[in-house]
């Protein structure tokens, strides 16, 4: 690998306090991740992928450790630097969907266009995860399925340099599925966009650059995958 | 517009009954704000210019009688710009058809003076000249209820003779704005009237050629007028001078502002309840919206909006919310200041009204309405701000819920599952019960203070002048004679009962205090006139020392035992000490009390009385009047029944028609507390009873969980409501004191009990609809997605 480092974490530690319990759901995480590339993050429940993504997507802190995207490190940033680091540089999936309510599919991309640097049409963010016929649906109308969809066109639409997803397809059949990855495949490949997307399901793991294996906050095992398939390859 | 825009715009339709409610309590609180203060600001730029236009003096002073010359000695005082000397001479009129008796006021007026102080305003009419017959402007206060028209005469007795004079014009001036017989408190139009006469007419008629009874003064812009006040009383006293006084002394201005004040009063406190209450339903409404969007501010604050953004954002909510209210409540404000200033230019005789719009009270009061709805709210806002990203990515964590209180108390086998459910989500959100509580107990005590005030009137009149000031009929001498008249008036046919008194005027002082006000003496035998305590029992007056009213003790700042000195404003002029033998609890009025013969004694005079309150028999009340109308030592005569009459259709009729409009305004913010509540309470709640329904439970079952909510939150609010309303109450008749009168703090079982009852129904419609919207719960959206 000669490519760029993107992420690079040193020692992160994550603990959380519940009343006299401590909850350690990262205990000593070193990682990179490079430019381009496609991560898989594989684990069973709990065992801190989440927590993972939030401290690469400036939501969370680590603490202790050291995260560094590019020159800037993550985990002593300002607030201000942490909201233009979400504002201008990534694109999130979350693992519940979040969106507004009170939005129509279309307002819920344009949410996040209006504010980003070079976004891309709403309209065509939705086009590419297939629901252009739905664009002026509430989400109260929407499958959960069609709503974790808009959730990821709302995360491609600001054509990030980084696009983190938490469980894209956990409530997709097969073949949503996989237009779902494929598209995520096909924008970080053309924006050259760092990708990085925490699942239950190994099989996603075959189309993957790296994978990388949590376990009780710790990583057991970081794989490269010689050859990636693509997405209609996978087996479920 | 940006998306997020429409997202502010969408949330507020869908809770467009709760922002219409909120809307209203702030529309009630700004219309109440702008209502009182453009009527106050209105009424007082109008009598400021009135002053200015017509020269009102500033000071003034009657005597017994002074040569016209000594005025050249009084404008040579420095400070000083202008005396006007005039005649005034108490009259009684007669008019036909008219038998009650009537009190009159002759004033002199000077027409070679342009620069003349108090100048007259016609109306209707012209000016009086000098003809065969003598031509009388008249008030027309006192014109209005008589309908007395230039052309019309009527009859005066002055010093015991009939006189005719003929109406040649209804007149206003600076000095009656409020138009008020001296020693009375309540006007009466129609018992009282003032009548402007040709200063030489008005000599001859009451023997003061070249004298002067009256002074008014017109100081320079840097006068020093306590300096000149004292150099004037100096002057004046060999010429038997009543004292010098400002304007606030001056009745029609005295009364005039303490009725600015009480306005004021009114539009504080009120608006101060309506805010408070409009930003705590803003803070509720606000605060749960907010609470139910954790996640969506986290995805915001993770898709790079700033804190500043996500506040502003929020900050939008409320801003939309208070502009409805400014925009109703400026409207409402603007037409119904305009009515009430109306309302009160039929008791202030202004001769116009300079009813402006009043763009800085607008502003003020909106502006701090924003404000105060954005501080109130600032820590729903701060909550948003500060909630971390991360947070968006978790679903929330399932509360925890424990076995209550009550039903580790053993009932719980008495409780079925839903009533444990409402038990449990009690316990588990105190704070936020707490605050329904308490917000449905305010919406109670509002009630409260809008509706207690009848009480409390009526409570004042029927001690004042049923169980104290029992007379018929009060008679006033012209001048204290001996105890002879008493046994005269006795002999009237038709009178029961005839008690002496004396009065005098006076100015007390105690330390750096004074008070000009009147002494009455009266003997502790009576029957008819006495002082109550308290519990209403007969206090009788102490053989030596004073009794005050308590108002009056505090003005003073005297208590039981301290000595005051009292400067007699008549007879021998003295000034005494006196000790302060007791303070009594009186509603109207401020005097002081003596036993009859220590206050003759004080004034070293004999044993004379001022008048008396008569008893009549009854069906003899005519026979009674018309003797008495006729005796010519009597200077007036005054009705009980009209007066309490009058104090209806005056001071009384103006209260409860503002007090009429707060409780229907209090009636809005009952039910805007209450609905609100309940609307909060199910949206809160409809994910959960919708799982329920799902489970199984019925309609009703589903219902009751939430509506036992609600039942809990409005039985405990009541007590709680009740002695907010009490607390309210007291603070607000605190502020309203004044020298006019005290309100008493009563408040009656039914006050109680109808704003009991107003809770109680707003609970009621708003436990229906909410019962409606449950019924019509799509079971199937609520679940699909997270709030
Ligand atoms: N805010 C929090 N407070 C306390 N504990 C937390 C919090 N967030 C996460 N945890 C704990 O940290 C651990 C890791 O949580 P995390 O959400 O990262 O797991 P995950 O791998 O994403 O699981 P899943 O696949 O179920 O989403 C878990 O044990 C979880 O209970
Ligand atoms: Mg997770």
């Amino acid at each position: 690998m000669n490519s760029e480092v993107v992420f690079q974490m040193q020692g992160i530690t994550r603990t959380y306090e519940m009343g006299d319990v401590q909850v350690h759901a990262l205990r000593g995480i070193n990682l990179k991740l490079y430019a381009g590339q496609f991560a898989v993050i594989l684990g069973m429940s709990g065992s801190g992928k989440s927590t993972l993504l939030n401290i690469l997507g400036g939501l969370d802190l680590p603490s202790s450790g050291k995260v560094y995207y590019k020159d800037l490190e993550l985990s002593h940033a300002s607030e201000k630097e942490l909201t233009s680091y979400r504002r201008y540089h990534v694109g999130f999936v979350f693992q519940f969907y979040n969106l507004i309510p009170s939005l129509t599919a279309l307002e819920n991309v344009s949410v996040v266009t209006e504010i980003a640097a070079h976004p891309m049409q709403a309209s065509e963010a939705l086009e590419l995860v297939g629901l252009s016929d739905r664009m002026n649906h509430f989400p109260a109308q929407l499958s959960g399925g069609q709503q974790q969809r808009v959730a990821i066109a709302r995360a491609i639409a600001k054509n990030p340099a980084v696009l983190l997803c938490d469980e894209p397809t956990g409530a997709l059949d097969i073949q949503t599925g996989i237009t779902v990855l494929e598209t995520l495949d096909v924008v970080s490949r053309e924006l050259g966009t760092t990708t990085a997307v925490i699942t239950h399901n190994a099989s996603i793991a075959d189309m993957a650059h790296r994978v990388i294996y949590l376990n009780d906050g710790q990583i057991s095992k970081i794989q490269q995958n010689k050859i990636r398939k693509s997405p209609n390859e996978l087996s479920w | 517009m940006n998306t997020l825009d429409r997202k502010v715009f969408r949330e507020l339709w869908l809770i467009r009954g709760q922002v219409l409610a909120i809307a209203i309590v702030i529309a009630a609180g700004l219309s109440t704000v702008i209502m009182s203060y453009s009527t106050l600001e209105s009424l007082q730029q109008t009598r400021e210019r009135y002053y200015q236009e017509y020269g009102f003096a500033d000071l003034f002073s009657s005597l017994k009688r002074a040569p016209l010359t000594l005025v050249q000695r009084i404008t040579q005082i420095p400070g000083i710009a202008d005396a006007e000397p005039r005649v005034l001479a108490p009259v009684r009129i007669n008019l036909k058809n008219y038998h009650d008796p009537i009190q009159g006021q002759l004033v002199s007026i000077d027409k070679h003076n342009p620069d003349a102080m108090n100048k007259v305003y016609i109306r209707e009419g012209r000016m009086p000249v000098k003809s065969q017959q003598i031509e009388v402007l008249i008030s027309e206060a006192f014109a209005q209820p008589h309908q007395l028209h230039p052309g019309d005469t009527l009859q005066i007795i002055v010093n015991g003779r009939k006189q005719q004079l003929h109406i040649v014009g209804i007149a206003l001036s600076p000095e009656f704005i409020y138009q008020i017989a001296p020693g009375t408190i309540i006007p009466d139009f129609s018992r009282y009237g003032i009548i402007w006469m040709e200063r030489e007419a008005l000599e001859t008629a009451y023997d003061m050629q070249g004298a002067f009874n009256d002074l008014s003064i017109k100081l320079t812009l840097d006068a020093d007028d306590k300096l000149i006040i004292e150099k004037l009383d100096d002057l004046l006293k060999p010429y038997g001078g009543l004292g010098v006084y400002d304007r606030n002394l001056q009745v029609s201005h005295h009364f005039l502002s303490e009725e600015f004040k009480q306005l004021d009063e009114m539009g504080s406190t009120f608006s101060f309840i309506f805010l408070g209450v409009s930003i705590f339903l803003l803070n509720m409404v606000v605060g749960r919206i907010i609470a139910s969007q954790r996640e969506i501010i986290a995805s915001l604050k993770a898709f790079g909006f700033s804190n500043m953004a996500i506040a502003f954002h929020y900050s939008k909510l409320i801003i939309l919310i208070v502009c409805i209210g400014i925009v109703l409540g400026v409207s409402a404000g603007l037409i119904l200041g305009n009515n009430l200033a109306h309302l009160y230019m039929e008791y202030y005789r202004f001769p116009y009204l300079d009813y402006q719009l009043q763009v800085k009270v607008i502003l003020y009061s909106t502006s701090t309405t924003l404000v105060a709805a954005l501080l109130g709210t600032w820590f729903s806002i701060r909550k948003a701000v500060q909630l971390q990203p991360a947070e968006a990515m978790r679903p929330e964590v399932p509360q925890r819920y424990n076995v209550t209180f009550i039903e580790r108390l053993g009932i719980k086998k008495y409780l079925a599952q839903p009533s444990r459910m409402v038990l449990r989500h009690f316990e588990r959100h105190p704070v936020k019960a707490l605050l329904s509580v308490f917000g449905t107990a305010f919406a109670c005590g509002i009630m409260i203070v809008g509706t207690f005030f009848i009480d409390a009137m009526d409570y004042m009149v029927n001690t004042e002048f049923n169980l104290s000031q029992r007379e018929d009929l009060t008679v006033t001498l012209i001048n204290p004679t001996s105890y002879r008249a008493l046994y005269e008036l006795n002999n009237i046919p038709g009178v029961l009962r005839a008690e002496a008194y004396r009065t005098a005027s006076v100015k007390m002082h105690a330390g750096s205090h004074s008070h000009r006000t009147a002494i009455q003496g009266f003997s502790s035998n009576n029957v008819l006139h006495r002082l109550l305590d308290t519990q209403n029992t007969a206090i009788s007056i102490p053989d030596t020392g004073i009794l005050l009213t308590e108002f009056l003790a505090q003005k003073l700042g005297v208590k039981i035992g301290d000595s005051i000195s009292v400067e007699f404003l008549e007879g021998k002029r003295l000034t005494r000490q006196v000790h302060v033998a007791g303070v009594i609890n009186q509603y109207i009025g401020l005097s002081g009390y003596m036993n009859i013969d220590a206050l003759n004694d004080l004034m070293q005079e004999g044993r004379v009385i001022s008048g008396a309150y008569l008893a009549i028999e009854e069906g003899a009340e005519y026979t009674a009047q018309s003797i008495l109308k006729n005796l010519p030592q009597i200077a007036g005569v005054e009705e009980q029944k009209s007066m309490v009459e009058s104090f209806y259709a005056t001071v009384g009729d103006f209260m409860l028609t503002y007090i009429a409009f707060v409780s229907g305004l209090s009636i809005a913010i009952a039910f805007g507390v209450i609905y609100n509540n309940a609307r909060i309470t199910l949206a809160e709640r409809s994910r959960e009873l919708a799982s329920l329904r799902v489970l199984g439970f019925t309609q009703a079952e589903v219902a009751y969980i939430l509506l036992g909510e609600l039942g809990l939150i409005t039985f405990l609010s009541i007590p709680l409501g009740m002695l907010i309303g009490y607390w309210l109450s007291y603070g607000f008749i605190i502020g309203l004191q004044q020298d006019l009168f005290r309100i008493p703090f009563i408040i009656e079982p039914p006050t109680y009990a109808y704003a009991i009852l107003v809770v109680i129904c707003s609970a009621l419609i708003s436990g229906l609809i909410v019962r409606r919207k449950l019924n019509q719960l799509d079971l199937v959206s609520v679940l699909k997605i997270k709030e």
